[in-house]
């Protein structure tokens, strides 16, 4: 049986959309000194952290092997040190995995992005395409978002009224999370009011330009009480790649999600998604994907997401209590935010907006155009 | 702005790298006829029977070698999914507002995204009769089919 694996310290910068003041490396530094500060720990070659994994993007940070340029912030000098260039989540999943196998006892996670030091990142997620079959066309991840959008609303015929209720709620949960961007809360009129992006996604269906760094301690089971009385459990994790051309996909079938979560629920020893996570925290880039990729996860039935979101379930405030990707995390680490917000509810930590009594999480992350790879993890205390 | 970086700078800079990208012996077959013969082909996977464009040398669902088993694809097809660009960017093709569309050609099993002109954007619908117009000068990418315009 492989050890089990406890988060022992979550940090996040808050996210804004402009950290101009602030060289990554900085964000990165600050979340690292607050883990240190929160669990003690240190770079004991024998006893304390002797491997970090990061996550960043070399586009967004204009220099390749990106991590290279973080090495001294994350104290990855004179030790192992891996990069994942997909979302965050993946890379706890990656030092959760470390940690299992036996190989290390302590791994710090570091992932961060500044999307604002582009001058569009839409012309970052173009260079993810082709060069000889989409790119030139102009496709990038929002043209992406918006083709996958269409196709969803065409097979579950979600309403313009329930897409805007997903980003009513996420501005109703941010208001309550100081470290979310977008804040200021918006109504059902000014979202559907609200000027078209790229068909049919509108300008306030869309996530804000923003900035951040989130960090994360791992430890073994035998080693966490070293670092916290308030572990939290990875128990489930899986993920998924579906095919690249847009053509060969079906783009509203939630095909690698549905995936993902199956077998990261069998992992956990979850039978039925539905109703079985007390906190839900879904990479919401853009407001389809809210109810889109509920019912992926298996919380709601096919094609009813739209109707799962008048369901009353966002007023419980369990779903995305932090405000979600729609209230602003930058891409690369939207997931990696998710899962943070999980763990810092299930310490009960998360002050106005605390989900009471938060048992079991499930935190999502997704990579390349309308989710072409997602992540999920499940999260216990 | 505050006190402590009130003499901080930002450095404006650019990321360009003159760069040359292989198109392969399978997509360079595919793009010369679409230059030279004005041409659309496609791969069938004869033991699924779908029909693939891109090119590909294998089908990814049952791993046979498709490399050889061209076929000849229509230069019409109908729009299966579509988005309008709202915003200018540089990476974009077109002035905003331009169509983004899905484009199923007859024979192919799989629609292309490519660039949809000549049609207000406000009146493109799913199940539009479409067909490709050629570049006239080599070009070597899918824009070798500078757009698609609706069939009159
Ligand atoms: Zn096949």
């Amino acid at each position: 049986m492989a050890r089990r694996v406890a988060v022992c310290a979550v940090a996040q910068t808050g996210f804004v959309s402009n950290m101009w003041q602030k060289r990554f490396q900085q964000m990165c530094f600050e979340t690292v000194e607050s883990i240190v500060k929160q669990t003690g720990v240190d770079w004991n070659e024998e006893t304390g952290i002797r491997n970090i994994v990061t996550c960043s993007d070399d586009v967004f940070d204009a220099r390749t092997i990106s991590d290279n340029g973080i090495t001294d912030a994350v104290g990855a000098h004179f030790r192992g040190e891996e990069k994942t260039a997909q979302d965050g989540i993946n890379a706890i999943a990656y030092a959760m995995a470390c940690i299992m196998s036996g190989h290390d006892d302590v791994v710090l996670v570091v992932g961060h992005t500044k999307e604002s030091q582009t001058e569009s990142r839409n012309m970052c997620s173009n260079l993810a395409f082709d060069p000889f079959y989409c790119r030139d066309l102009g496709l990038d991840f929002e043209k992406g978002a918006a083709l996958q959008a269409r196709a969803y609303a065409l097979k579950s015929g979600i309403s313009e009224t329930q897409l805007a209720k997903a980003v009513v709620n996420a501005r109703r949960n941010a208001a309550k999370n100081p470290l979310a961007n977008a804040r200021e809360l918006v109504t059902i009129e000014q979202v559907v009011n609200s000027p078209m992006l790229c068909d049919p996604i509108r300008t306030l269906h869309a996530y804000p330009v923003s900035d951040g760094a989130v960090a994360m301690l791992l430890a073994a089971e035998d080693k966490y009480k070293e670092y916290t009385d308030k572990p939290v459990w990875l128990t489930g994790w899986s993920n998924c790649m579906d095919s690249y051309f847009f053509g060969d996909r079906d783009l509203a079938s939630n095909f690698s999600l549905k995936k993902a979560s199956a077998a990261a629920c069998k992992m956990a020893g979850v039978s039925d998604a539905k109703g079985a996570f007390d906190v839900v925290e879904i990479n919401d880039a853009y407001a389809y994907q809210l109810a889109m990729w509920a019912e992926g996860l298996g919380l709601c039935d096919e094609n009813k997401g739209g109707e799962w979101i008048e369901s009353g379930i966002l007023e419980t405030g369990k779903i995305n209590p932090s405000g979600g990707m729609l209230a602003g995390n930058p891409i690369m680490i939207g997931g990696l935010a998710r899962a943070a917000e999980a763990v810092v509810q299930l310490r009960g930590e998360a002050g106005e907006r605390q989900v009471a009594g938060a048992k079991r999480a499930v935190a999502q992350g997704t990579t390349g155009p309308a989710g072409q790879h997602q992540a999920v993890m499940i999260l216990e205390n | 702005m505050t006190e402590e970086n009130k003499h901080c700078y930002i450095k404006e800079g650019k990321l360009a790298l003159p760069y040359q990208y292989f198109a392969g012996r399978i997509g360079s077959k595919f793009l010369v006829s679409l230059r030279d013969k004005k041409k659309i082909l496609g791969v069938k996977c004869e033991k699924c029977g779908k029909v693939f464009i891109p090119p590909r040398k294998t089908c990814e669902r049952c791993f046979e070698d498709i490399s050889e088993k061209w076929v000849e694809l229509s230069n019409e097809g109908e729009v299966t999914n579509f988005t309008v660009v709202r915003t200018d960017d540089k990476h974009h093709p077109r002035k905003a507002p331009y169509v983004l569309a899905m484009i199923k050609l007859g024979g192919a099993d799989t629609p292309i995204a490519h660039i949809l002109d000549g049609v207000d954007p406000d009146s493109v619908k799913i199940g539009m009769k479409v067909k490709a117009v050629f570049a006239d000068k080599a070009v070597n990418t899918m824009l070798q089919i500078d757009r698609f315009e609706p069939v009159k």
